[in-house]
């Protein structure tokens, strides 16, 4: 590969993958929120 | 017509949905942006417009259109849902009660019934190249035979198995799959279907970048590294950002991939509770789709073909489009590698393609859904059952009538102008209509993420403005996209040359009727005039489910009135 289209290649897939962990990482490591939320997983009782 | 000042009581609707997880929410929402696009549309786009250049114009649009657009459609979506709606007809209406929104808000309807008519159709294909792989009917074929076995399967008379119209039993098992999952609801299927499909999809294309990158000449009959590909594609021509051309060709690349201007994200987003983020699970959705197309979308396609076929045979291949690419020439390429790793590698490509296709197009049954509920009370089984029935009605003819142009009219007016219009209409709503005060705080109510405030001009002004420029461009857009040779034109006199890919142009069939100016075959003729009746018929259908579900909406509202549902 010449070095141009190896820099915005490397570059690129860096700032990609660096925003979309970065990102995923705070969702997974965020504090949960207090019930009710949105979601049913979390739920000390089934939903009707 | 209620005034402005009315507010909306909550709807005692059938609809008891709710999302399992966050990271399940995450991942539909991922699931719904992903589509075959990702790895047919992103590659082929950045090799016609600048290779490695394309990039600073694709993610400049994304951090200017495509972020706005999911902050604005999923606040839109959690304020509808705060007032009981999940389809954007009552969204819209519930953001400004002039009544001409929530017909505006029928494209959050009708664009993803009538994109999942065709869709479920190309999704189709996947499931059923999936079967062929692991059947191994391409082992031993040819690459001219490969590209005539999809001939033969999209002309629907003929059968590639033995089994009789294999497209349409396709087509419906696809359809009846869809139909089965939304049926389970949006924590039981659609969310499900998320979990399973997403990490697969990642999975398979991980393993498919890695075989396109570790290409090497000589070996499993290659004869370029997939290093030549990755170049061909990567090579910045930096001359090419001063073309409109490529700008135009970035902005929409962002816009399709991201499923904006669809009505889905307002629909999963209206299940998410007041006091839950929005603003980071956009990002991590949306990033999670950049990832997918970037990454991996920029390893597969082309440095697996240029590695068989050389640079000049795909520059060829791509004239059309990736999917050709796809469905003509992989399959092939993939035999390369042996009978095994052969139909792993096509199980793999056409499976990912196959989760890409049904995460996207389990979301465009939601909306249909939830309105069906939230007005008419059906039940999510009920619901979910008339959107498989319509879906059928509405796919058959993208099927039968494939090579009359059916299908690629359906992806015109549906998948392309409906998305920019609504897109367009929805963001002066919640900017300009709606107001940005109100606007920053529902995109900023419960964010686990601080939203940098100069967003707040963006949304305001950037956004619509790059969403003008993707209408104009897609309303009178030049003959080859050459701008400059457009108003050289205006000025000498010669008029402005459209391109044959324009609204105007393509409402005039200005495409086929050269076409048979340029004849003097009269079978071609013939063919081509029939091809004009085809495609009217199919503009005129998907105008009559644009009106019918503009009909539905005025009933519901009707019905709303007389059960006192506005206060």
């Amino acid at each position: 590969m010449n070095s141009s289209a190896l820099v915005m290649m490397v570059a690129t897939q860096l700032i990609v993958t660096g925003f979309t962990g970065y990102f995923f990482y705070r969702v997974l490591t965020g504090k949960p929120s207090t019930e009710p939320d949105s979601f049913s997983e979390n739920d000390d009782e089934p939903r009707t | 017509m209620s005034s402005s000042t009315t507010t909306t009581t909550t709807s005692p609707s059938t609809n008891t949905e709710s999302w399992g997880s966050r990271v399940g929410l995450i991942l539909a929402m991922a699931g719904n942006a992903v589509g075959l696009g990702n790895f047919l549309r992103f590659p082929v786009q950045a090799v016609q417009n600048g290779g490695g250049a394309f990039i600073i114009p694709y993610l400049i649009c994304f951090l200017l259109m495509g972020v706005p657009l999911l902050w604005i459609e999923w606040s839109m979506g959690r304020f509808g849902g705060k007032h009981g709606h999940h389809s954007t007809p009552f969204i819209l209406d519930t953001m400004d009660r002039r009544s001409f929104w929530k017909y505006i808000g029928v494209f959050g309807i009708f664009t993803n019934i009538a994109v999942a008519s065709y869709y479920c159709y190309l999704e189709s294909w996947t499931m059923s190249y999936v079967f062929h792989s692991v059947a191994g009917t391409f082992a031993g074929m040819d690459q001219g035979q490969v590209a005539s076995f999809f001939e033969k399967y999209v002309d629907v008379g003929v059968s590639t198995t033995g089994i009789p119209y294999e497209a349409v039993i396709f087509f419906l098992l696809c359809l009846i799959l869809n139909t089965w999952i939304l049926s389970k609801g949006l924590s039981g299927g659609v969310e499900k279907a998320a979990k399973i499909g997403m990490p697969l999809l990642i999975l398979f294309g991980v393993f498919l970048a890695y075989k396109g990158i570790t290409l090497q000449a000589g070996k499993e009959g290659a004869l370029f590294g997939g290093s030549v590909g990755l170049n061909f594609l990567w090579t910045p021509q930096f001359d090419s950002l001063a073309n409109p051309k490529v700008w135009l060709a970035a902005a929409g690349q962002i816009f399709f991939t991201l499923s904006v201007g669809m009505g889905t994200i307002q629909c999963y987003a209206s299940y998410v509770s007041k006091k839950d983020d929005i603003a980071l699970n956009a990002m991590s959705a949306g990033w999670m789709n950049e990832f997918v197309e970037v990454v991996l979308g920029s390893a597969i396609l082309i440095p697996i073909s240029v590695g068989y076929l050389g640079i000049d045979r795909v520059i060829e291949l791509t004239a059309s489009g990736g999917l050709g690419l796809g469905f003509r020439t992989m399959p092939f390429l993939f035999s390369q590698w042996g009978t095994f790793i052969g139909a792993f590698a096509g199980v793999a490509f056409f499976g990912l393609l196959f989760f890409a296709g049904i995460t996207s197009s389990l979301a465009m049954g939601t909306p249909w859904m939830g309105f069906m509920q939230d007005e008419f009370k059906w039940t999510r089984e009920k619901a979910a059952l008339s959107f498989g029935i319509i879906v059928l009605i509405l796919g058959l003819p993208t099927v039968l009538f494939f090579n009359e142009g059916v299908f690629d009219e359906y992806d015109y007016w549906a998948g392309t102008v409906s998305l920019v219009v609504f897109a367009l209409a929805e963001t002066i709503l919640f900017a300009w209509v709606f107001g940005m005060t109100k606007g920053w705080k529902e995109i900023n109510d419960g964010a686990d993420l601080k939203v940098p405030s100069f967003y707040k001009f963006v949304i305001k002004w950037i956004t619509p403005f790059l969403l003008i420029f993707v209408f104009v461009g897609s309303l009178i857009g030049p003959a080859g996209g050459d701008w400059g040779a457009a108003f050289a034109g205006l000025g000498n006199g010669e008029g402005w040359n459209l391109d044959n890919g324009s609204i105007i142009a393509q409402l005039m069939n200005k495409g086929i009727k050269q076409q048979i100016a340029a004849t003097t075959d009269s079978a071609l003729v013939e063919s081509l005039e029939s091809r004009i009746t085809y495609i009217n018929g199919a503009r005129l259908l998907l105008l009559a489910v644009f009106l019918t579900a503009a009909y539905l909406v005025f009933v519901a509202y009707k019905k709303r009135i007389r059960e006192g549902r506005f206060s």
